[in-house]
């Protein structure tokens, strides 16, 4: 049981290659991590397993266990089970938070079948008290006025209502101070299990010494370079990318 | 035997008759009404006031006034608020129900009552601003023909807590109805009160020629909120007249998501220092609907406050005009005045226009106007549909978060509700492609 991308190739719209050949096994109850310099093309390879259509996949495959999801749309693959926490969350005016998350559930439900709003509300209330958010997101416009650390803990949220099987986070960490930083891990980790798979994508190593990954992958130029264990991002934090540059790498 | 048909006359040629029970004063001013009717042009290609506008809908020679139909049936269908402070429901201008637990110091009556039982009440305050905005002739008509409607008046010092809610049917092929809302609030007082304007059927044509006549009298609160969910062959002509006193707090509230055509013309006088007036409307036209909405905030005195806030969400080959203009009087120092019309093209081949507008005569005067014109950004379709949400769902859900915005300005939990359920059922109707 995996999320497994073979030889992906991707590009603009205009042709531009982004991901050269990715390939990448993240099996159910591991954590990985993508590290990178700028440019890489990691926030790339998430948007294209969500299914982003401003990119087209050109060759390669995506399979979620064992089956190909790369022909699905987007929202279907998020009822599949496959999440993206993003890196920038739109905001949505006009449509509170509660509703909103209530509607990605209900999306999820046979036609006919409503959620139970006691239920869900009781449900609601107990992960934002993880994420120490408080009681007033609820009805607040989906994003709008959020601080970046607000925005990132309700992405955390949505993760938590929607308990999907693969979980991508794309530079989860980017914007947040120590504090709201730990507050993220902490929802994080508690949503780790036997049953789901995540992909971390960073720029900073902080971000694993509260998420530890079991594997570290290096991307650059569209193309895992670099895989190892947890010790690879301390690697990569004392050293940087610098080793990107030698010709026997790159 | 003659086989030709028993019409009534037609509304447009013949002078309406006053009922010999109202006062004098009322029978002059609908004779010389009809004169001005008569005597007024009508508004044509060209002019300012109706300009991108259809000039063709304005051809009322079909409608004709109608006795009350269906009333058992509409009384039922006339849902509305769980715990109104009155009920009234009318069917082509006829009271066919009244329920009311208002308290004593509210009069609230069927217009014709109150032109009898409170005649120098009604005078002081009935139509007295100058329609300005490009239906006068309409104006002129509906003062002639107008044989109905409600009165209320608020004592000084008395909050009324629930809402008057007050159904207005039309029944019967090409019927007109003109109902006029007169509401007077006295000083320090609170009033709100909902008209809800709707079609026995959806398939006969219909016409309103509506009027409210808003006067809130110093540092009292006046809330108006009108629904127009006429069925899509009917057509509406609605002019909303506001006068402010000295600190007195106004907010008019129209929805559109009925008619082939509505046109709304609002004027806010802000009289007295320190007034308030929120304009505010949402708009959800498909298919060829096509709104027409003229506004003015006319700043008289000083200090005062108006903020316009218009939303529609076009959809198909739709259509909205927007024309506001924000004008502040020589004495009307430390005017705050704001005007925003916003537009969601959610098709292609819908058309929206705007055209705001600022004259400012005096000094120390904080105003701005703005429009603007966009479609849903593909980022924020792809962040609701990566949650699972069907891409028709997504658009529904931001084109109501997008109309939300305005009516959470209403500031009452049921009422925003009520409005809400017309939203809904409207794009539950364009989500099934029934526009």
């Amino acid at each position: 049981m995996s999320l497994h991308i073979q030889d992906l190739h991707a590009t603009l719209e205009d042709g531009t290659e982004i991901l050269k050949g990715v390939t990448l096994t993240i099996p159910k109850g591991e954590v990985h991590a993508i590290m990178g310099p700028n440019g890489s093309g990691k926030s790339t390879l998430s948007k294209v397993i969500a299914g982003h259509e401003g990119y087209i996949v050109t060759s390669g495959s995506v399979t979620q266990d064992g089956v190909e999801i790369l022909g699905k749309s987007v929202d279907e693959r998020s009822r599949d089970g496959i999440f993206l926490a993003f890196q920038y969350p739109s905001e949505v005016p006009g449509v509170s938070n509660a509703n909103f998350i209530r509607a990605a559930l209900q999306a999820r439900l046979p036609k006919g079948e409503e959620i139970d709003a006691v239920a869900y509300y009781k449900n609601l209330y107990s992960k934002m008290d993880i994420l120490e958010m408080d009681r007033k997101f609820t009805a607040r416009a989906v994003n709008e006025g959020f601080s970046g650390g607000e925005k990132k803990r309700n992405e955390i949220l949505q993760l938590m209502m929607l308990e999907p099987e693969y979980v991508i986070l794309d530079e989860t960490d980017s914007g947040l101070d120590i504090d709201a930083l730990k507050i993220v891990a902490k929802g994080v980790n508690l949503m780790r299990s036997p049953d789901r798979g995540f992909l971390l994508i960073t720029h900073y190593q902080r971000l694993l010494d509260y998420i530890k990954p079991d594997y570290v992958h290096v991307m650059a130029e569209g193309r895992i370079v670099r895989s190892g264990g947890p010790e690879l991002a301390h690697e990569l934090e004392k050293d940087g990318y610098e080793f990107l540059k030698e010709p026997a790498l790159a | 035997m003659s086989l030709t048909l028993d019409l009534p006359p037609s509304m447009l040629t013949t002078a309406p008759e006053t009922p010999a029970y109202l006062p004098a004063w009322f029978a002059d001013r609908q004779q010389s009404a009809w004169q001005r009717f008569l005597a007024t042009p009508a508004p044509k290609r060209g002019d300012e006031n109706w300009r991108f506008s259809s000039i063709k809908q304005l051809d009322f020679s079909a409608f004709r006034k109608a006795p009350a139909s269906h009333a058992n049936v509409l009384i039922a269908r006339s849902t509305g608020l769980a715990a109104p402070a009155a009920k009234l429901i009318f069917v082509n201008d006829e009271l066919v129900h009244v329920d009311s637990n208002l308290p004593e110091g509210v009069i609230c009556l069927p217009l014709a009552e109150a032109l009898v039982s409170h005649s120098d009440l009604v005078q002081a305050h009935f139509m007295k601003q100058q329609t300005r905005l490009g239906s006068a002739k309409f104006a002129a008509l509906h003062e002639a023909s107008l044989t109905n409607g409600l009165f209320v008046h608020v004592a000084d010092h008395l909050e009324v807590e629930g809402t008057i809610e007050v159904h207005h049917w039309i029944s019967g092929e090409n019927t007109v109805i003109f109902p006029h809302t007169l509401i007077v609030t006295g000083k320090s007082s609170k009033v709100r009160v909902v008209d809800i304007f709707r079609s026995a059927d959806a398939v006969q044509p219909g016409l309103a020629i509506a009027f409210n006549d808003l006067s809130a009298g110093p540092n009292s609160r006046l809330d108006y909120i009108a629904i127009q969910a006429f069925n899509e062959v009917s057509r509406v002509i609605q002019i909303n007249e506001t006068a402010a006193a000295r600190d007195a707090s106004t907010t008019g509230f129209i929805l559109n998501t009925g008619a082939a055509w509505a046109r709304n013309e609002s004027l806010s006088r802000l009289e007295g220092s320190g007034s308030r007036s929120d304009m505010l409307s949402v708009s959800i036209p498909a298919h060829e609907q096509e709104y027409d909405q003229r506004t003015f905030q006319h700043h008289v005195s000083e200090g005062a406050y108006s903020d316009l806030l218009y939303k529609n969400s076009l959809y198909d080959d739709s259509r909205t005009i927007f024309s506001g203009l924000i004008f502040v009087d020589e004495n009307a120092h430390h005017t705050d005045a704001y005007q925003t019309c916003r537009n969601l093209l959610m098709s292609d081949t819908c058309e929206a226009n705007s055209m705001p507008g600022l004259e400012i005569n005096a000094d120390q005067v904080k105003c701005s106007h703005g429009s603007t014109s966009s479609q849903i950004s593909d980022e924020e379709i792809f962040y609701l549909r990566a949650r699972g949400i069907d891409p028709g769902n997504a658009r529904q859900l931001i084109a109501r978060g997008f109309s939300v915005d305005v009516v959470d300005r209403l500031k009452n939990e049921a009422v925003e509700e009520l409005v809400l359920s017309f939203i809904d059922e409207k794009f539950s109707r364009i989500a099934n492609g029934h526009g």
